[in-house]
């Protein structure tokens, strides 16, 4: 007794430091903590009633925490106020954490009535978790020996069926010689073997060697169903300090304690599933379906990386040893760095479902690693099934959960962008799924998962892919258009990545070899640009040529001009005419100097490989087509003919360009025609020629756009160039030969 | 009866979704091919008195991806496992040792005979039993809970998958949601596989409307019942529809061009005159209903995805067409 007692003193600052932990004061303030909060909310709808159940809760805190001496129940209204107020919110919601230390104390000081008592201990019910310095603290209050004999055992009892939910348990198992010194309590010992049943584990051998000094006791009072429990426990981690022997079939060994509780914690823990889908351990044992749809197995869950316990290939008695020592492999629940990765790598096992690399970086970099066919297959059948079956607008009576929806995908997508790889799975979801698709729901998520599609001779993604995403694409708003072409330039980037990395790889590799060949592959690829082309020409016409679509239309061309030079891809497609000349004529400077950009990319890749071409006649598999240079001539007259020798009306021979008869011009009625769209007076330049005039002759106000020529001409190009025209600046200096610079003539020629 | 336009256009979505579904193979069959009920092997290999514990049975359809790393050889060792779990689950909280009988018996054991073809797993039975706690142990055993999983004449997918796999695809149960859900968590825990309901599309229940009409079965034959649900009623309407097996027959042998082959117009002729003959009656519009059951002396089987077996000669030929659809689910 007196060591016990020294054990409490010793123990109050610890009191003291969790009081200040759990930080009670700032959630009576109203200060409520977060994650409380969303349980709340997720709770009810009525907030308003919530907060004066919060109040009431608050106060009753208080009184308890204040409470002195022995009350009388019956004579005191306060404390049956209080008592009730904690009953019914403990039945309904759960108490929050911070909670359970005032309570446990008050319940376990015996200030109160053990009637009281009681009610309290019955009450525990946690909101979500119950913090460890609470149980630590309450555990000193046994050790004191204040609280009664059945008060004792109905905390012991409350502690084992709450065991789940403590935070943490470390103090706790710090305490395990406490918990064994209570074996001796002839009362307690059922209780007690049961905890220390939760509690044991492999490192707590040292006990094990106490357990047989004190069996002489344990055969006095008959091997009872509990201590056996333990003593098997103790076997199985020890059995060379075990020596006695177990009877080898048993019932069941503990008592069931969580009677009072039982009712409140599957609440709780239904109400902890479904807050937190993803980091909760696959628990689907005790859950009632909540409707007809939420069957057993349809809750979205990403599993946790737990060991494979299925390895049977052994024999029995090594099999034993796999199970519970794991000597051989590294365990996926110890794997917590990525030093820890790189020292095990050798004998690291895959969890026993592939689901839940997803929410484990580490696995993934495993992943990336390995090549075995089975962990994408694993992968594969699992995601497939779990993407189908959660789909909203796929089955048809699932229309709850599409949060829960959305960050799956999102989940999905941030694996496959780790991975650097689209899932096949995902590939054939989103081809079942898109006919189906209203387009709006998770949508951004749909369209980053089309950008992951990976790259195949797949011959029917026309079908698949393009027709639906161009029948959403003409009937929404200019902004789902930009995403769309957005998504589309991400997944040609991708496509070239994995181009990229598989030509490298090529040589020692036979993925690339083994299904598609180069000229499919070449044949998707040309596919993609040609469909942005033509939905690019359509979105223009329909949206009457905004900036901001040819923003994003010309972004994709970016990519899609470069593809010879930085991807490697002997592929070069021009843009339509229905992209180009809206370009060209475009009223905003952002747009043309983007244009120029794209124009001298494709001009630098087809020279590069006309070049390639003529040096290494045995490689020229892949010959860019006449045409290509042909459009790339038509165009670049267009061109220079517009913005530089102003001869667009007459020079340009594109079917579908700018040619026009004088005749017809005339009748416009404008003067100056010819030279309407040269870098002076085209309407996005108009504005840089104005402000460039201004400063070149601060007192000239009739803007005499003439004056801007000979010398002044270059000044001018300086002057655009400095004000970040890059665009037009690499396209003047690559595409337009100036003939002879000193003499600054303002007529050039064409160079293709 | 008003709406019946707006229901024919759902009906029509039904013919729509179920792109993909098997019929691929069904045009066009030999009279050898044992997608037909009457397929020879099947008789010979399903004995009808070992397979007479899964007739009469509600049975609800799961499919399920290939197994990884299952093995026939471990069936003892799995039924240990899944009974430490199913005690974990039951009693959380409280202790379970590994190996130690509790008061639910597993017993897991092999199926040799359910099969189509060589290429197909052994079926697996997995079986939970209850013993009162108060009796002794040589006391009878209760059968609470049983499922099994099949691969009848599943050859797509078993050639396709590599070793470590095992190709069960279709998971039949019968018993508390409970059990399901404990044994399904374990088997996904364990050999990473997920399972998804099996429901059946009112177009292939009147396929097997068709095919069951045309089976000869020896005894005095049940009369076959249709059973409709017409949509879109504040109320759930059901309209039964009850054919003398003769007749069906005598109309199915009128519309069948070769004996041992069905194609899908002759599913649709067979539907029509059967949907004309009660509108002739009651002037009801059966083709704007949803079919949702379908009850004759081979089998009985429910859209929800239920279905019971009533002949045993015919249970693999109904096994293999259900394996058909659950491949066609997790592909």
């Amino acid at each position: 007794m007196q060591r016990r007692q020294s054990f409490k003193t010793q123990k109050q600052p610890l009191q003291v430091h969790c009081k200040n932990q759990t930080d009670l004061s700032a959630w009576r303030k109203g200060g409520r903590i977060d994650p409380e909060k969303n349980v709340q909310s997720n709770q009810s709808p009525n907030n308003q009633k919530n907060d004066s159940k919060q109040g009431s809760l608050e106060q009753a805190l208080s009184y308890f925490e204040k409470v002195q001496d022995r009350v009388s129940l019956k004579k005191n209204s306060v404390l049956q106020k209080h008592l009730t107020t904690v009953e019914s919110i403990a039945l309904q919601s759960g108490l929050p954490p911070e909670a359970f230390d005032v309570l446990l104390n008050v319940a376990l000081s015996g200030k109160l009535a053990d009637t009281v008592n009681t009610r309290l201990l019955k009450s525990l019910l946690p909101a979500s978790v119950i913090p460890e310095t609470s149980v630590v603290s309450s555990v000193s209050w046994l050790c004191v020996s204040k609280c009664s004999g059945n008060i004792q055992l109905l905390f012991l009892r409350w502690l084992i069926a709450v065991f789940d939910f403590i935070d943490h348990k470390e103090q706790l198992h710090a305490l395990y010689g406490f918990f064994f010194s209570f074996l001796q309590d002839e009362k307690m010992c059922p209780y007690v073997c049961h905890l220390l049943y939760l509690l044991t584990r492999k490192e707590t051998g040292e006990y094990i060697q106490l357990y047989e000094t004190e069996y002489h006791f344990i055969s006095y009072s008959g091997m009872q169903s509990y201590l056996q429990a333990l003593l098997s426990l103790y076997k199985l981690y020890c059995p060379e300090l075990v020596t006695i022997t177990l009877p080898g079939k048993m019932k069941t060994y503990f008592k069931n304690s969580e009677g009072p509780w039982k009712a409140g914690i599957n609440t709780v823990r239904r109400r902890n599933q479904e807050n937190s889908p993803v980091f909760q351990p696959l628990f689907l044992g005790t859950a009632q379906p909540q409707s007809r749809k939420r069957k057993w197995n349809i809750q979205l869950i990403i599993p946790v990386s737990s060991t494979n316990t299925n390895n049977l290939e052994e024999d029995e008695k090594k099999y034993r040893v796999d199970l519970y020592s794991m000597s051989e492999s590294f365990r996926v629940e110890q794997l917590q760095t990525f030093s820890q990765l790189l020292q095990n790598i050798h004998h690291l096992e895959f969890p026993s479902q592939m689901g839940s690399v997803l929410t484990n970086p580490l696995l993934l970099h495993y992943m990336n690693c390995i090549k075995d066919e089975s962990i994408y297959l694993r992968l594969y059948y699992w995601m497939g099934q779990t993407l189908q079956e959660e789909c909203t607008w796929c089955s048809v009576d699932n229309n709850q959960g599409e949060e829960e929806f959305k960050d799956f995908l999102e989940t999905v997508y941030k694996t496959e962008c780790f991975l650097q790889e689209g899932f096949s799975s995902c590939e054939e979801f989103l081809y079942k799924s898109l006919p189906l698709w209203d387009g709006f729901c998770c949508r951004s998520q749909i369209l980053r998962l089309v950008s992951w599609i990976p790259l195949s001779s797949f011959s029917e993604i026309k079908s698949h892919l393009y027709d639906p995403l161009a029948q959403f694409f003409f009937t929404s708003s200019l902004y789902f258009k930009c995403s769309v072409l957005e998504c589309l330039k991400e997944l040609l980037q991708n496509w070239l990545n994995w181009h990229v990395i598989h030509l490298d790889s090529e040589s020692d590799s036979q993925v690339h070899s083994s299904n598609t060949t180069h000229s499919e592959l070449l044949n998707v690829v040309a596919e993609l640009i040609h469909f942005v082309g033509w939905i690019s020409t359509l979105a223009l016409r329909l949206e009457n040529n905004p900036t901001f679509l040819l923003y994003f239309i010309l972004d994709f061309y970016e990519t899609a001009c470069d593809m010879y030079l930085r991807y490697n891809l002997p592929l070069l497609i021009m843009p339509p005419a229905g992209v180009f000349y809206p370009a060209l004529l475009s009223m905003d400077s952002v747009s043309l100097n983007q244009l120029c950009y794209i124009m001298y990319r494709y001009r630098t890749n087809l020279v590069a490989a006309k070049e390639n071409e003529l040096s290494k006649k045995e490689t020229v598999q892949f010959r860019f087509s006449n045409q290509t240079y042909q459009e790339y001539n038509q165009y670049i007259t267009a061109m220079v003919g517009c913005l530089w020798t102003s001869s667009v009306f007459q020079k340009d021979i594109h079917p579908q360009g700018l040619r026009m008869d004088d005749e017809l011009l005339k009748k416009t009625a404008v003067q100056e025609f010819k030279n309407s769209f040269n870098i002076v007076y085209h309407p996005a330049m108009m504005g840089y020629a104005v402000l460039f005039l201004q400063q070149a002759w601060p007192d000239d106000t009739t803007f005499n756009f003439s004056l801007i020529k000979g010398k002044k001409w270059n000044w001018y190009l300086e002057y655009l160039y400095a004000h970040g025209l890059k665009g037009l600046k690499v396209f003047i200096e690559s595409s337009i030969n100036r003939v002879s610079q000193a003499s600054h003539r303002k007529a050039g020629n064409v160079q293709v | 009866m008003e709406s019946v336009e707006g229901v024919a256009r759902t009906l029509l979505s039904f013919g729509r979704l179920s792109r993909g579904l098997p019929f691929g193979r069904a045009h066009g069959l030999s009279s050898r091919d044992p997608l037909l009920p009457l397929a020879p092997r099947s008789q010979e290999n399903a004995d009808p008195q070992r397979t007479a514990f899964l007739l009469r049975k509600q049975w609800t359809l799961y499919s399920v991806t290939p197994l990884y790393r299952f093995s026939n050889a471990h069936l003892r060792d799995y039924a240990r496992l899944l009974s430490a779990f199913i005690a974990a689950e039951k009693q959380k909280g409280l202790a379970v040792e590994v190996g130690v009988e509790l008061d639910i018996k597993v017993a897991v054991s092999s199926l040799p005979y359910l099969k189509g073809s060589d290429q197909d797993q052994a079926a697996i039975l997995v079986q939970l039993s209850s013993r009162s706690p108060a009796s002794p142990k040589n006391s009878e055993e209760k059968l609470i809970w049983s499922g099994w999983f099949c691969c009848v004449s599943g050859d797509d997918i078993s050639k396709n998958v590599p070793e470590d796999f095992t190709c069960l695809p279709l998971f039949l149960v019968n018993g508390a949601e409970c059990y399901t859900s404990i044994v399904g968590s374990w088997f996904q825990k364990t050999f990473d596989c997920s399972f998804r309901r099996l429901a059946i599309s009112p177009l292939i229940l009147s396929w097997m409307a068709a095919m069951w009409t045309g089976c000869k079965v020896d005894k005095t034959a049940s009369a076959i019942e249709l059973v409709f649900s017409v949509p879109c009623l504040p109320q759930p309407l059901d309209i039964s529809y009850a054919i003398h097996p003769e007749d069906a027959k005598a109309l199915w042998d009128t519309v069948q061009k070769t004996p041992g082959e069905i194609i899908q117009e002759e599913v649709d002729v067979f539907m029509d005159c059967l949907y004309s003959h009660f509108h002739r009656h009651f002037r009801i519009h059966l083709s704007a209903t949803k079919l949702v059951k379908v009850s004759t002396a081979i089998a009985s089987a429910h859209c929800d995805g239920i279905i019971k077996f009533l002949q045993s000669q015919y249970l693999t030929g109904v096994l293999m067409l259900l394996t058909e659809l659950a491949i066609s689910q997790i592909e």
